[in-house]
């Protein structure tokens, strides 16, 4: 029979949820999520002052836990100046240097989302600092790869950077919002992989599923990135759907969109996996 | 039925940018030249247009002209 149950667990590894509502909270909950990781983004628009990062980390790292503990779903959180804002490299030196107090709270798992934007050399510069500092403070880190026309390049770019660092393990890293053209070359080099499934700009559940059937369902995770923008909070269990319609069992359901994230968050002590 | 709808969708789309007679622009270019794929007969279709909208250059830039990507490299032919 337990194949044939609807009842679902599942992690969201990505969601940011300072721009959601209560009411996303509570379906995300009655969906089975179990987990919700936030990792630090743009605010769609640039904040004028490291006080503004501040503020943010913040609410990140102690307003947003509790607010999804009335969910009963534990939040996490991953620290950066993203790469929207890495344009003005001293203000993306102020902030990187708030970040090791924060490290220090009980639910920050990593350095992220940090990446490239536009393909930029002060991007790449800011993204190599942050590589660093993951480093130095033996951190996790969650790589946000470019917007479309600028992924394939920027994903480049951001591997060859972290394999001239030297000493990053490709295993504590998730390389973000992998595509069709991007997803085979990030496992090849040892990196985890994660498929976004948000509207338009990059994969549905249908695609992803279909990434999984044929590229691979091993070092992956699925993520709703939701965030201000138009995206959906329930695009996880949507593609756990589409896999069951399909015909996958549910313990490769399971596997894909617990078990992964769950393995790969679980490198860092402070993530508790919710089946302890 | 959802491809069936999606394909007049895109039909029907062309057919407006055809009324419009707006400039050439490259998002455009970058959807017509990706329609022959569509017949291509293997089943890396998706890949083959990502990478054909794609940058293909590999060096980092300068400096980014706005924030945003329209969804397809503005100097493709
Ligand atoms: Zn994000």
């Amino acid at each position: 029979m337990a194949e044939n149950k609807i009842s679902m667990r599942y992690i969201e590894p990505h969601g940011h949820m300072v721009s959601r509502t209560t009411d996303d909270y509570q379906a995300m909950a009655l969906a089975g999520c179990k987990a919700i990781c936030e990792p630090a983004f743009w605010a769609g628009f640039d904040r004028k002052s490291a006080d503004g990062f501040y503020d943010y980390f913040c609410q990140l790292t102690q307003h947003e836990p509790k607010r999804a503990a009335k969910y009963c779903i534990p939040h996490y959180a991953w620290l950066c100046i993203n790469p929207k804002e890495s344009e003005d490299m001293g203000l993306a030196k102020e902030v990187m240097a708030m970040i090791p107090e924060f490290l220090k709270a009980p639910t920050v798992l990593g350095i992220g989302e940090i990446g490239l934007n536009k393909n930029t050399r002060n991007e790449l510069k800011i993204f190599e600092a942050h590589v660093d500092l993951a480093v130095q403070h033996n951190q996790l880190i969650l790589v946000h790869t470019p917007h479309l026309e600028d992924k394939r390049k920027g994903t480049q770019l951001i591997m060859d950077a972290l394999k001239a660092n030297g000493k990053v393990q490709p295993s504590r890293v998730i390389i973000d919002h992998v595509e069709e053209h991007t997803m085979a070359a990030v496992l090849d080099q040892g990196y985890w992989a994660g498929i976004t499934l948000y509207p338009e700009s990059k994969a549905s559940p249908q695609r992803a599923v279909d990434m999984i059937e044929t590229i691979s369902a091993q070092r992956v995770w699925l993520n709703s990135a939701c965030d201000w923008g138009h995206s959906d909070p329930l695009s996880v269990p949507k593609a756990a759907l589409e896999m069951r319609r399909r015909g996958h069992s549910s313990a490769a359901i399971d596997r894909l969109v617990f078990g992964n994230p769950v393995e790969f968050l679980s490198q860092c002590p402070k993530f508790i996996s919710p089946e302890a | 039925m959802e491809a069936r709808a999606r394909l007049l969708d895109l039909a029907a789309f062309l057919d407006r940018l055809e009324r419009a007679r707006g400039v050439d622009d490259h998002r455009v270019r970058g959807l017509r030249a990706a329609l022959p794929l569509l017949l291509e007969k293997d089943a890396a279709r998706v890949a083959k247009i990502l990478n054909l909208w794609s940058d293909p250059t590999t060096e980092p830039i300068e400096k980014g002209d706005s924030k945003a990507a329209s969804g397809v490299w503005p100097k493709i032919k």
